[in-house]
């Protein structure tokens, strides 16, 4: 007869538990594009800093006599007018770039963000006054908006920044905004509520730091955004003019040179485009290795 | 149904004057005197005199107070009183007049061109995901919203006009004149002005798509033993159509906000170009008017995209 | 009785990141005409996806790896998942109702459009034929004002009604086979009842059989005639319904009546529960996949592979070396 046991054994274990970051490195780093757009974002950075070291000759001052070459063995990607080697001016160029970027998504990320939160959180009139001049912002293409500021503080690679930043608050400010009012309605913010938590420690310690995922992701895709209507402004010659090394700048000088010399207008929007396409698979990856679920939102 | 349209009529109202009030009172953030700025050149060079100046400016109601100035202002918006170009002489509204209906004809070439291959890509890769349909679409629209239009612009100008003598590469002929040259000349500058916007739409419609396919309902559709063409046409699209719709809104201001490059680029005299020259000749009258222009249209698009909702999903019909 | 269909070692498996799963491992029944039979396990143990199995309606990640589906003679398995053949069976052979009422519904096409579509495709009726026969169906499941009612959306009904819906919509082209995937889960328990008498009187009036898949053994015990227990993507007992509840024999099956509370018992005697948890089903180990959980093990049950079906009485079939005769 069968033993009848009261006792049930140890089951097999579940896989075993993997931790967070783990996780999150292994899904972020699972595409070979991802990785891809890393080490560009890499070399980026690497460029900005090292741009002395690494740049073969002065991006400024050109040598008159060596004006407009193809490229060859001494300029790589040739010269422009003024006899500055490409190459150079683009190496420099990452330094404007990234600095209009990141100080770009940066301010607007903080002033956005804040917005959101009070608006989300609050809700009522301050919700309704800030989520409505944020809509009307938006009713601005970033480029016009940036031109309509542009032709009031003028020129120059400070009032790009300014102009760029207040033009991107609106998309931080709503996404924080959805956030904030979703968040906030769950469970463990009432629990928090109850023990009598004040409204900066449940907006600060809680949903600020669940909200910071997609936050790093929508940061991450209009790094690409802004640098691209950078360069349109300098293009257009809003933004940073020449002797200054601004990519879309270059691409406006090459413009009279087109028939000769493709390659003063030609290597520049290559690198925009690179660093652009980098920096958008960067924050797919981010997107999917964070929450997957953002993936028609964002 | 009712109520949502109108709630949503009085949502556009107020943001339209939250715009006139930012665009207003950004122009007076501008350093120095506003009645200088307007008269431009000749009053900067110093040709009139003092007398003059104070009295243009009662003429001009500047020594009013400002919100007594906005009032005037909006005022006159409202009687379709957009200002007087100081670069142009002109009545702004006759600028645009002019200008207006040829921007609008490369925009709306590029919105369908937007809409049409954007939509059908996405499609594709949704449908026939994992497979190299969906890789080589998928890699085609992330590399499209990474191209600078100007850059583009210049590329095919370079190929198409300069090398192959293909396609002109400036200019803008009504299609009343010349119907053939002018398709000619909107070929590079649509194609421009539709790219950033085409490979959005392919991607948000590849998303929305997968996300309506792992429904139930498609669960359903798939078990009456219906074919494919009809899962996906009728059963999937009608409900990923909302957030493809709702790129229509964001497809407006990206035509205008390409139309500055590429009208400069092609040398097309439409809206874009005009903010232009206005910005370098400081003309901000033709700036103030032309950014409230092009914010009402892109405002009046959301609006009808949104009333659009009620005819797509009947759940926001009948409440 | 002659038989409808015949499943023969069916085994669906899923890919994951963490490993394979296969949730279906080695099912094989039988389902006759007229009549009702009932598939019975916990969540996970793989009683839906055989189901969908059946109609190839299964998408990446996971596949069918393996099995034949014997329906009319042939092996529907082999026909393309999404081919003509296949799709000719789907809704007119073999329907299938499913769990979630709320989400199985089209929420931008009419009730209309949705029923009216399968009689056109699979009845080839015109428009006009199909919308009176929708009406027509829509009354005999107790939609009242069906007239009126067709022009309606999804959101206009309740749960209730859209199961209801449901259940028009699947035997609207007569077929052989109802499988109701747990077709009354999200339900509160006077819609269950009223759905249930709802699916009997149905099937019997269009002479179809039925399939429940439950976890609910209260459910298949009035209305089904044999029941099918799952575990672990196998199936580990078969019989009548009064075999199965009258004399259990699977441990599993034997805990699992242990744990319904009855009316007629003595008062005091106590729930008992099924101790542990139901196994992962990544990288099974050969043993019986019940054992860790099981009160009448003994020492073959560690050193064999999981048992194979073998009768205990006629058609009465268990998957277990012990001897599980209750000594009553």
């Amino acid at each position: 007869m069968a033993e009848k046991n009261t006792d049930t054994k140890e089951f097999s274990e579940a896989p075993p538990r993997v931790s967070e970051w783990r996780r999150f490195w292994r899904v972020f780093l699972q595409r070979r594009i991802v990785i891809f757009g890393l080490v560009v974002f890499a070399l980026l950075v690497i460029s900005a800093i090292f741009a002395n070291v690494l740049a073969p000759y002065d991006p400024y001052r050109g040598n008159m006599a060596d004006s407009l070459q193809q490229p060859n063995k001494t300029y790589w990607l040739g010269t422009d007018i003024q006899g500055r080697d490409t190459l150079t001016r683009l190496i420099f160029g990452t330094r404007t770039a990234l600095a209009v970027g990141f100080i770009t998504v940066g301010v607007a990320a903080v002033i956005g963000t804040t917005l959101g939160m009070i608006a989300g959180f609050f809700g009522g009139v301050a919700s309704a006054v800030i989520m409505r001049v944020m809509d009307a912002l938006m009713s601005f293409p970033m480029l016009i908006l940036a031109m309509l500021l542009a032709a009031i503080l003028g020129g120059g690679i400070q009032n790009v920044i300014i102009a760029l930043s207040i033009a991107s608050v609106p998309g931080n400010a709503r996404v924080m905004n959805g956030l904030a009012l979703s968040l906030k309605e769950n469970d463990y913010i009432l629990a928090e509520r109850s023990m009598g938590s004040s409204n900066r420690r449940v907006m600060l310690g809680h949903i600020l730091p669940n909200a910071l995922p997609p936050i790093i992701v929508l940061v991450t895709l209009q790094l690409g955004g802004i640098i691209m209507a950078e360069a349109g402004l300098s293009f257009l010659g809003i933004g940073i003019k020449p002797p200054g090394a601004a990519w879309g700048a270059m691409v406006n000088d090459g413009y009279r040179y087109l028939l000769t010399n493709p390659i003063l207008s030609f290597a520049p929007g290559i690198a925009i485009m690179l660093v652009v396409f980098a920096f958008n698979m960067v924050g797919d990856g981010l997107r999917d290795a964070l929450d997957p679920r953002l993936r028609g939102v964002l | 149904m009712t109520a949502y349209i109108i709630r949503r009529l009085l949502m556009a109202l107020v943001i339209i004057v939250i715009v006139t009030l930012i665009v207003f009172f950004a122009m007076r953030l501008l350093p120095g005197d506003p009645l200088i700025i307007f008269l431009g050149q000749q009053a900067s060079s110093g040709s009139i005199s003092q007398e003059q100046l104070e009295s243009l400016r009662v003429e001009y109601g500047l020594d009013k107070p400002i919100m007594v100035q906005y009032g005037n202002w909006a005022w006159g918006l409202l009687h379709g009183n957009l200002g007087t170009s100081i670069y142009y002489h002109e009545n702004v509204g006759v600028l645009m007049k002019d200008r207006f209906p040829i921007t609008l004809h490369l925009g709306v070439l590029a919105l369908i061109l937007n809409i049409v291959v954007g939509v059908l890509m996405g499609l594709a890769a949704a449908i026939r995901r994992g497979t190299w349909i969906d890789a080589v679409s998928t890699f085609l629209a992330n590399i499209g919203v990474c191209i600078p239009i100007f850059w583009l612009g210049l590329l095919l100008i370079y190929f198409f006009g300069l090398q192959l003598h293909w396609l002109p590469i400036y200019g803008y002929t009504s299609p009343f004149e010349d119907f053939w040259y002018g398709s000619r000349q909107l070929i590079m500058p649509v194609f421009c002005m539709a790219i950033t916007g085409l490979s959005t739409t392919a991607r948000l419609t590849r998303s929305a798509m997968l996300e309506v396919t792992r429904q139930d309902y498609i669960r359903t559709a798939w078990s009456k033993g219906l074919r494919e063409r009809t899962v996906i046409m009728k059963h999937a699209l009608k409900n990923g159509l909302i957030p493809i719709v709702t790129v229509l809104g964001m497809g407006i201001g990206m035509v205008f906000a390409g139309s500055v490059i590429i009208e400069t680029i092609f040398a097309i005299p439409g809206v874009g170009r005009l903010l232009v020259t206005s910005l370098f000749a400081q003309d901000y009258v033709v700036i103030q008017s032309g950014t409230l222009v092009i914010s009402m249209i892109v405002i009046l698009t959301n609006l009808l995209v949104e009333i659009s909702y009620v005819w797509l999903d009947p759940r926001i019909r009948y409440g | 009785m002659t038989e409808l269909l015949r499943v023969n070692n069916l085994v669906t498996q899923f890919k994951t990141e963490s490993g394979v799963v296969r949730a279906v491992d080695g099912v094989s029944y039988y389902i006759d005409e007229l009549e009702i039979v009932g598939l019975v396990g916990e969540s996970g143990c793989g009683k839906s996806v055989s189901q969908l199995s059946t109609m190839q309606l299964i998408s990446a990640p996971g596949e069918i790896a393996g099995g034949e589906v014997m329906f009319e003679g042939q092996n529907i398995l082999q026909y393309e998942a999404n081919g003509p053949r296949m799709r000719a069976i789907r809704g007119a052979k073999i329907a299938m109702i499913f769990q979630e009422p709320m989400t199985s519904l089209n929420p931008v096409l009419t009730i209309g459009q949705q029923l009216t579509e399968m009689l056109v495709l699979h009845m080839k009726m015109n428009d006009d034929a199909a919308r009176k026969r929708a009406i027509e169906l829509m009354g005999m499941v107790g939609i009242p004002a069906a007239a009126s009612r067709i022009d309606d959306y999804p959101h206009h009904f309740s749960g209730g009604m859209r199961q209801r819906v449901m259940i028009a919509m699947a035997l609207s082209c007569n077929p052989r086979i109802l499988i109701a995937d747990e077709p009354t889960t999200a339900l509160d328990v006077t819609t269950q009842a009223q759905l249930l008498e709802l699916m009997k009187e149905m099937v019997q009036h269009f002479r179809a059989s039925l399939v429940i898949v439950t976890h609910n053994l209260g459910v298949v015990a009035r209305y089904a005639q044999r029941i099918y227990i799952m575990y672990a993507g196998r199936i580990v007992e078969s019989g009548t319904t009064k075999e199965i509840f009258g004399t259990p024999r699977h441990p599993y099956t034997m805990g699992l009546l242990k744990c319904i509370p009855r009316l007629d018992e003595e008062e005091g005697r106590k729930l008992v529960p099924i101790e542990g948890l139901p196994p992962n089903l990544i990288n099974m180990p050969a043993t019986c996949a019940f054992l860790p959980r099981c009160h009448y093990r003994i020492d073959k049950c560690y050193k064999e592979p999981w048992p194979e079906l073998a009768t205990v009485n006629g058609n009465h079939f268990t998957r277990c070396y012990a001897d599980t005769k209750e000594k009553k």
